[in-house]
């Protein structure tokens, strides 16, 4: 099953579920949520491929079918057992048989669920190194997709209310705060409002990045998402988290804080540029030679 | 089910004998009242009071939340502290954490505990398993009249300083330090600690008279395995609370040491760890979550069973179903906590035993629908309610399995996915047993019949406004929508108007049901004592409406043979 295939099946079946008009989707424009979406956002890596053909594929289709049996089974309980049509009640009230049956069916649907899940999440939880094999989209496989051992290693700090990200093997850090609505009329007009920030972290892409997450150790936890990476790890004062990330596409991503962390939770979003690696390694070079600035202007402008 | 003696007879000697015992009229009746039904019938209208306060705020907040940008809290808070620009707008953004913090405390402890383990359980447990009161009757006279001082302190909380310069506490009902420690520095959320203390002492104190009015005070013949379902579920969720709640009070106590007494528990530049707190958090909010639906589980399968005129399928099953859920419940609290960092083979353990949850709910929603095959059903108003319940209770579980893994939830965690979610068993699943066991019972409680009519549009109006708020919030969380957010990319504009649009039918509904109860109480509909016929076989159904103030003078016997 190709990627697109399942993840049309998972809108397929939400849509089912709600009556509504199927949205349209745009697949082509990742990094950022779409109006009237109703799925997950596009994938750039292998996980988020794992998660969406996970989600869209086994999840979506049991908790379809288990919906709708209930709903079949009401409406059919409804017309043919109502106090008209069946005046007199039966008084069965044991069937050991089916009581076996609907505790033992579920388990087998669990142990199936279960047995991606686990590869799923073990993905997820394994930093590479080079050598092991990921699942991508290929969820009931014992992993076939080659992903390379971390270059590089970036450092996200949550503060109140912004994020420090810091090139921690080229000592360099920098601060990303939101966009206001007038600064990003006035530079960033076309990126979306409140997902905007004014530096992005800049990474390159078809490389495996090592992502530590911390916060300010006399602050408050934060939560650093990036949904269409797969990638959701707490912010926590006094203790260092860590995942990865390999993006195979460059564009800029957009993720927002994703743990309560008082009254600018909603503004302190996450924004990350995948550029070639040509494009980072002259971009780091014109960092450590000179600014922060001086870098972003080795790269084409955002509008 | 039960075989009851000269009960008619006993019915007409109740009432005299309750007036020769000279209780209490008046306030006095309420205030000193020893007596389950009256304590019970408190607990209720206490719940509809909080219900609508909750009510309110989270209209405040689908309001605000109906557009992209801010346009409802800056102004509030500017009305609020006479404040205006942007020290305003900062203001109502805390505000609006106060608000969706004040939401869920209110509902969880002062709306659906109430009315779910301090309402229906004190009325009707006792009931149904042929007591005469409870076990402690002052202890249970306490249990209610501490809840309306942990309310009161709850409501004062919003009016002292949180964060600094506003007031009320805004660090969501899990209320994680440091946000909750050195986040609010003022002493909103210490009166919310207290009030959470107060209102856990109620809950306990409620449970240990439950558990031993059960346990001890069954009528003769009635076995464990022979005690109706309800009754059942509120033993389970009994135990739940008394194993589960002084957990939370630790952990609060602890919040509280760490704000005022310089100690570290929590804080890590003294050596204490934040996600400490988020365990002890969880081993109580875990079990939290299944004492809000289990009482409901009870509830609903009597009003299946009656209204299909057929006896409870596999009884037996639904009783160790229930066992089981409040079992597993303790030990899977961690799948709150996966984005936390923790390692690889604890996030599969939680995975795993999360999972097995769904095997028991499973055998109750096909247990209820085998109840109902064959039988012979009519829609009556508890019935609609208890249908939409297994319907949407179903809906909210299957997303509790999406959840449940944690490869998956790395998508979905702390997304309106999970808001809808839970609120799809809470909100659609607890609230609606409640109703249905509000609509199942009035007769039986007040004596007067509802408006029919009214309540089936109350159902049906609350149905369609319920689904249109939480099933859009499916897509938000998929898309990425983080919760807890005053304001949200223009991306997410469509299905927040619709779950805003959603809210106000919900209203119009809310609105329905307080103007029932008043033409209910204007009309006085008479009743009997049993308006459902013959599928309602549990022992309230077998004394007056309203019952007698003090029931089963002669203890009624159970039948030997008598089966489920």
């Amino acid at each position: 099953m190709t990627g697109k295939l399942k993840s049309s099946i998972g809108s397929l079946g939400a849509a089912a579920l709600a009556l509504l008009p199927v949205a349209v989707m745009a697949q082509e424009q990742p990094g950022h949520p779409v109006p009237g979406q109703i799925s997950l956002q596009p994938s750039v890596t292998p996980i988020m491929d794992s998660i969406t053909a996970f989600h869209d594929g086994p999840l979506m289709i049991t908790i379809t079918a288990i919906t709708v049996l209930v709903l079949v089974l009401l409406v059919i309980v409804i017309v043919r057992f109502n106090a008209k049509s069946n005046p007199t009640p039966s008084k069965t009230t044991h069937n050991t048989l089916i009581e076996i049956v609907w505790t033992v069916v579920p388990v087998l649907v669990l142990v199936i669920i279960a047995i991606p899940s686990f590869a799923v999440l073990t993905d997820q939880l394994t930093v590479p190194d080079g050598q092991r094999k990921y699942l991508g989209s290929n969820i009931f496989s014992l992993g076939n997709e080659e992903v390379p051992a971390p270059e590089l290693t970036v450092k996200a700090i949550g503060q109140t209310w912004y994020w420090d990200y810091e090139y921690v093997d080229q000592g360099k850090t920098f601060t990303s705060s939101i966009l206001n609505e007038e600064q990003r009329l006035a530079q960033k007009p076309n990126q979306p409002r409140l997902l905007a920030v004014d530096y992005e972290l800049v990474v390159p892409v078809d490389t495996t990045v090592r992502l530590q997450v911390t916060a300010d150790p006399v602050g408050v936890i934060h939560a650093f998402a990036l949904p269409s990476f797969g990638i959701k790890i707490d912010a926590v004062p006094g203790k260092l988290n860590e995942t990865w990330f390999n993006a195979r596409k460059t564009g800029i991503y957009y993720g927002q804080c994703s743990e309560l962390c008082g009254k600018d939770h909603a503004f302190m979003p996450i924004g990350i540029r995948v550029v070639s690696k040509e494009e980072f390694a002259a971009w780091m070079a014109a960092y450590q030679a000179g600014s922060l600035d001086d870098a972003n202007a080795t790269l084409p402008a955002i509008s | 089910m039960a075989d009851t003696h000269a009960l008619e007879a006993h019915d007409g000697h109740g009432h005299a004998a309750a007036h020769d015992h000279g209780h209490p009229t008046g306030w006095r009746r309420y205030v000193y009242s020893t007596n389950h039904k009256d304590i019970g019938v408190m607990y209720l209208m206490f719940s509809i009071v909080a219900g609508v306060i909750g009510a309110l705020l989270s209209g405040v907040m689908r309001l605000e939340l109906m557009e992209p940008g801010i346009q409802i809290f800056h102004g509030l808070a500017g009305m609020v502290y006479g404040i205006d620009g942007d020290a305003a707008l900062d203001a109502g953004k805390q505000m609006y954490n106060v608000f969706t913090t004040a939401h869920a405390l209110v509902m969880v402890f002062f709306v659906v505990m109430p009315a779910t383990m301090g309402g229906f359980a004190n009325y009707f447990a006792p009931l149904m398993i042929g007591a005469p009161d409870t076990a402690f009757p002052r202890i249970n006279n306490i249990a209610f009249w501490l809840l309306p001082f942990a309310f009161a302190l709850l409501l004062m909380s919003l009016f002292f300083e949180g964060a600094p310069g506003v007031t009320g506490f805004g660090g969501g009902w899990t209320a994680y330090p440091p946000l909750s420690t050195a986040g609010h520095p003022g002493p909103a959320m210490d009166f919310a600690i207290f009030s959470l203390h107060i209102a856990g002492l109620s809950s306990i104190l409620g449970s240990i008279n439950l558990i031993t009015t059960i346990f001890n005070m069954r009528a003769p013949g009635m076995t464990l395995h022979k005690m109706p379902l309800f009754p059942w579920s509120v033993l389970v969720t009994a135990f739940l609370l008394l194993l589960s709640l002084p957990v939370l009070a630790g952990a609060i106590t602890m919040l509280l040491t760490d704000r005022n007494f310089g100690t570290t528990f929590f804080a890590p530049d003294g050596g204490g760890d934040p996600i400490l707190y988020q365990h002890l958090f969880w081993f109580f909010g875990h079990p939290e979550v299944y004492i809000m639906i289990l009482p409901g589980f009870g509830m609903v399968s009597h009003i299946i069973s009656t209204f299909s005129r057929k006896p409870i399928f596999g009884y037996i099953a639904m009783v160790y179903a229930m066992v089981a859920i409040g079992g597993v419940g303790f030990i899977v609290w961690a799948h709150h906590m996966y984005t936390v960092g923790m390692s690889l083979d604890v996030q599969r353990y939680f995975v795993a035993a999360t999972m097995v949850i769904a095997v028991p709910t499973g055998v109750k929603i096909f247990s209820w629908i085998a109840t109902m095959w064959g039988g012979s059903i009519s829609f009556r108003t508890p019935m609609l309610w208890a249908i939409g319940f297994i319907f949407l209770f179903t809906v909210g579980g299957v997303t509790g399995v999406v959840l449940a893994n944690a490869g998956a939830d790395r998508a979905l965690h702390d997304t309106y996915y999970v808001v809808a979610h839970f609120h799809y068993v809470l909100s659609l699943g607890a609230v609606f047993s409640m109703f249905a066991a509000w609509y199942y019972w009035y007769p039986k409680m007040f004596g007067i019949m509802y408006n029919e009519k009214l309540a089936n549009a109350h159902f049906w109006i609350t149905f369609v406004g319920v689904n249109l708020i939480f099933f859009p919030q499916h897509f938000l969380g998929l898309a990425g929508m983080p919760r807890r957010y005053i304001d949200y990319p223009d991306a997410f504009a469509l299905w927040n108007m619709v779950s805003s649009v959603g809210y106000y039918i919900t209203f119009v509904g809310l609105v329905l049901f307080l103007y029932l109860l008043v033409e209910a109480a204007i009309k006085k509909r008479p009743t009997t004592a049993n308006p459902w016929g013959d599928g309602a076989t549990t022992l309230e159904w077998t004394l007056s409406s309203p019952p007698p103030f003090h029931q089963f003078e002669t203890l009624p016997r159970i039948d030997a043979k008598s089966d489920h």
